[in-house]
This record gives structure tokens, C-alpha cells and sequence, in this order.
């Protein structure tokens, strides 16, 4: 497929690795924050392939990860409730909240529907006129303008059965609070390229000044990081700090005004909890008073209930880049994609489930090390 | 979360006040919202995310950036920085 394939070029990989070779010379931290950049780096062993002295952590960067419990709790208290229809994004349903699942509640009976697109829960509501369809909407700046558009257009038609719950992260403030933080090791970012499609690059170009730290807004696919690798590379030796565009081709400087505009019209900034990091100020989206018809929060009566993590999973810490998946104890005996403790292992994107499909050999063998 | 997919948008039209479109994956045809590329024509490539086309691939900044890579492959080649021996020859040996 055109823009797929040539980026998945085993030649053009290798001529980046022995670049990398050549520029590195001392040893660097770099964090990836989207999730999906994570599971690039693992599913191809890009990893690996690096300089031993340069290093990956993997940041924040996967909404279903980071979306708190208590959101789950709500989306689970909403499909028990026999006249709404619950819709969401596959991988939302396999998300545990304090007590289950939205797949389980489903098993139960609820109806809980899967969607790929937030407008097809629009088409529910309209064959659905008896029922209350509540669309359950989680994402970065990337997914904002799509469930802002689900919004939008039930107002715009007059679709009284459709709310949504929605439940938004923005990247800047996280990568902030990481960057600010005593513990902090990473000297250089590849930025969320979906998210800056949408967002442009000033808030990277603002963070780069604050922190002195190189970013390169990266693509999805092999060559893509380790293009970006190689910019951060010859950025960190040559002792600049600047945000430069490896993903040009799908990222404009200024972003998608048009989604921007969407997004500024449906919902406002607000302090977000975020699973594994906490209250982060000027984090998140909630909806406008002007779409208070479209909440699912004001139409419902949902209170949040503070709940606490599983104390073994050290999700919060491996969020941070603090800590790899392998070094958790639960990692793959107690915890698995099929069996999550934590969200990291839920979603493909999560750093956790990442490792379990590509790294669990790293894990197995300290087992095996340490029970000799 | 955040996967997006290129592909070649083959039809436009408009569907209860929102542009929508056809849009191509390989062998897979999908339908998609154009509301925040309304510029995109058919032919060309969008990124589509969650069903919405969030942005237009631009094939110029595609090219430029291919052909650097093409042409670092090139340079690299002539310094012999790389094993010009694919490892699948290697194993063809006896």
C-alpha cells in the first residue's frame, strides 16, 4: 500500500541504523509518547537495532491506558441501565474497571455495541428511538474532533437520544509534567505525529523552549522513527534543541484548523485525572454548557467514586518511563492481555501489552535467572 | 488508539450536511467523513482516523522526504558503511 509500504523498507531501515551509528556517540534517552509508536518500535525490534548506549522509554501516549477507573465505572453503571444502548471503541470494552468489564457487563446482557467510526452511533440512536444511546468517547487531540463531531451533528439533527461520555487527554500538559519531574531521564521526544495532524507543532516548539529538549514529530511506521531517532540523534550531539517535522507528509505546521475549530466549539479545557499520573491541571476536554443536552454526565446522574489501583501493578510508574513492563512482578504470571491487572495490557497500544507480544522471552528469562 | 491509515479517496459527496467519501485501504473500501479535509479530491490520499480523513497527504513532502532517504541509502553505499551482503545470500552458501 502507497505510504506504507516504502516505509517499511528494510534497506532504507538499514542505511538509518548505520547513520545512527556514525552520529551517536554518547549515550541518550528518547521517549516515544503515542502508544502507537511504542508497538512499532516492539513489533519490528527497532529496539533493539539501536546503539547500545541510546535508549527508548516509552511515554503516557494511550488514551485507553490513561482513562481513570472511575470513567470505566460510570461506562459500566450506564450499560447496566436497561434503556441505554452503550457504544464505544473495541478496545474500550475489554478495559477493567474496579469491579469489571464493559465486555462482561455485555455478557450479562447489557447491550454494549463496538463501533469504528463515533457516527455509527448516531445511526443506533435513529434506529434505536426508544432507547438512550450513549456513546462512550475517550481519546488524544487525534479522536477529539471525531466524537466532537458525533456531538455536533446529534445536536444539528435533533438526535435527543444521543449523549456522549466523554472522557479526552491532551499530550502537552503530560509530556510537561514528565519533563519537570526531579526523576526525569529523557533528553529528547518523538512527538505524537496523529495528534500533531490535528494540533499543528507550536505547543512542541513552546515545550522544546521550556525544557531545552529536542523534538521531532514522528510517523507511525519503521523508517518513520528511526528517521526520527536519527533527527533527535544529530539534534542532542550538535547540542540543539529544536522541534523539527519528520512526518511532513501528513502533518502541517499549523494542523487541521477545521478540527481545531470543531473541537473549540464542543468542548472546553478542563484538570483531567489520568490513570497512572493523577490530576494533571489543564489536561483534559469536557463538553460546553451549549452541549449539555449531548453530556452523558449532566442527562445521567453519575457521581464519581474514588477508587484505588491494584497495588502490585506498577502501571503508574511505567506510564512515567520510569519503569519497563518486564520489571513488574505480575508481568505475564498474574498479568496478561487475556487477564489484565492494568490498562497498559488492555489495549494493543499499551506499553505492557506491547512486551507480552513481542518481548516476553526478556521476562521469561529472568524468571528462569532467577530461579536457578 | 491514535492508528490512522492512508489511503485514495475515490468518491465525494455529501451525506445529511457532512462530506463524506469512499476511501480505499488496499483491497478494502471504507466509508469516511472529509468535514476537516473538504479540500481533498478524489485521487488523492487522506489519513483516516476512527472514520474521519483528520488530514491530506501531501505527495511533494512525501517526495522530498523519500528521496533524501533514497539518496542517504546511496552515500552510505559508496562509504562501504553498510554489509553489502544480504544475509539471505549468506545462507545460500554451502
Amino acid at each position: 500500500m502507497k505510504y506504507i509500504d516504502e516505509y517499511r523498507d528494510e534497506k532504507v531501515a538499514k542505511n538509518l541504523i548505520s547513520k545512527l551509528n556514525t552520529i551517536a556517540k554518547h549515550p541518550w534517552v528518547l521517549m516515544e509518547v503515542c502508544g502507537g509508536q511504542t508497538h512499532t518500535l516492539m513489533r519490528y525490534g527497532i529496539d533493539e537495532m539501536l546503539p547500545a548506549k541510546m535508549e527508548m522509554v516509552h511515554g503516557p501516549g494511550c488514551p485507553v491506558c490513561v482513562t481513570p477507573l472511575e470513567t470505566i465505572d460510570k461506562a459500566v453503571a450506564l450499560a447496566e441501565r436497561p434503556e441505554v444502548i452503550l457504544v464505544s471503541y473495541g478496545d474500550m470494552l475489554r478495559v477493567p474497571g474496579s469491579a469489571t468489564d464493559l465486555l462482561h457487563v455485555k455478557a450479562r446482557g447489557a447491550d454494549v455495541r463496538m463501533v469504528y467510526s463515533p457516527l455509527e452511533s448516531l445511526k443506533i440512536a435513529r434506529e434505536n428511538p426508544t432507547r438512550e444511546v450513549v456513546f462512550f468517547g475517550i481519546g488524544f487531540e487525534t479522536t477529539a474532533p471525531a466524537n466532537a463531531a458525533a456531538a455536533w451533528q446529534a445536536q444539528r439533527l435533533g438526535i435527543r437520544n444521543f449523549s456522549l461520555l466523554a472522557s479526552h487527554v491532551l499530550v502537552p500538559p503530560a509530556v510537561s509534567l514528565l519533563l519537570s519531574s526531579p526523576e526525569n531521564r529523557v533528553q529528547g521526544l518523538i512527538a505524537p505525529g496523529h495528534v500533531c495532524a490535528i494540533v499543528g507543532v507550536s505547543q512542541y516548539e513552546a515545550l522544546s523552549k521550556q525544557f531545552k529538549v529536542p523534538i521531532v514529530v514522528g510517523g507511525f511506521e519503521p523508517v518513520d522513527l528511526l528517521e526520527a531517532i536519527v533527527m533527535l540523534a544529530a539534534q542532542l550531539e550538535e547540542g540543539r534543541a529544536e522541534v523539527e517535522n519528520q512526518y511532513s507528509r501528513s502533518v502541517a505546521a499549523e494542523g487541521n484548523i477545521r478540527a481545531q475549530q470543531l473541537v473549540a466549539e464542543v468542548f472546553e479545557v478542563c484538570d483531567q485525572k489520568w490513570r497512572g499520573l493523577g490530576l494533571v491541571p489543564e489536561s483534559g476536554l469536557k463538553m460546553r454548557e451549549a452541549f449539555r443536552a449531548q453530556d452523558a454526565e449532566a442527562k445521567f446522574d453519575l457521581h464519581d467514586i474514588a477508587v484505588d489501583e491494584p497495588a502490585e501493578c506498577i502501571s503508574s510508574e511505567i506510564l512515567r518511563g520510569m519503569k519497563r513492563p518486564t520489571d513488574c512482578p505480575a508481568f505475564g504470571i498474574k498479568c496478561s492481555p487475556e487477564s489484565p491487572m492494568g490498562a497498559p495490557m488492555v489495549s494493543a497500544e499499551g506499553a505492557c501489552a506491547a512486551y507480552y507480544h513481542y518481548r516476553r522471552h526478556e521476562a521469561a528469562d529472568l524468571v528462569s535467572i532467577g530461579g536457578r | 488508539m491514535c492508528l490512522a491509515i492512508p489511503g485514495k479517496l475515490i468518491e465525494k459527496r455529501e451525506t445529511e450536511g457532512l462530506l463524506t467519501g469512499k476511501v480505499q485501504f488496499g483491497g478494502i473500501t471504507r466509508e469516511a467523513c472529509l468535514d476537516f479535509v473538504p479540500e481533498v479530491e478524489v485521487g488523492e490520499y487522506v489519513l483516516v482516523h476512527v472514520g474521519f480523513a483528520i488530514s491530506r497527504i501531501d505527495e511533494e513532502e512525501a517526495r522530498k522526504t523519500y528521496e533524501y532517504l533514497e539518496k542517504m541509502g546511496v552515500v552510505s553505499e559508496e562509504l562501504g558503511a553498510i554489509d553489502p551482503q544480504p544475509v539471505s545470500n549468506q545462507a545460500d552458501k554451502p
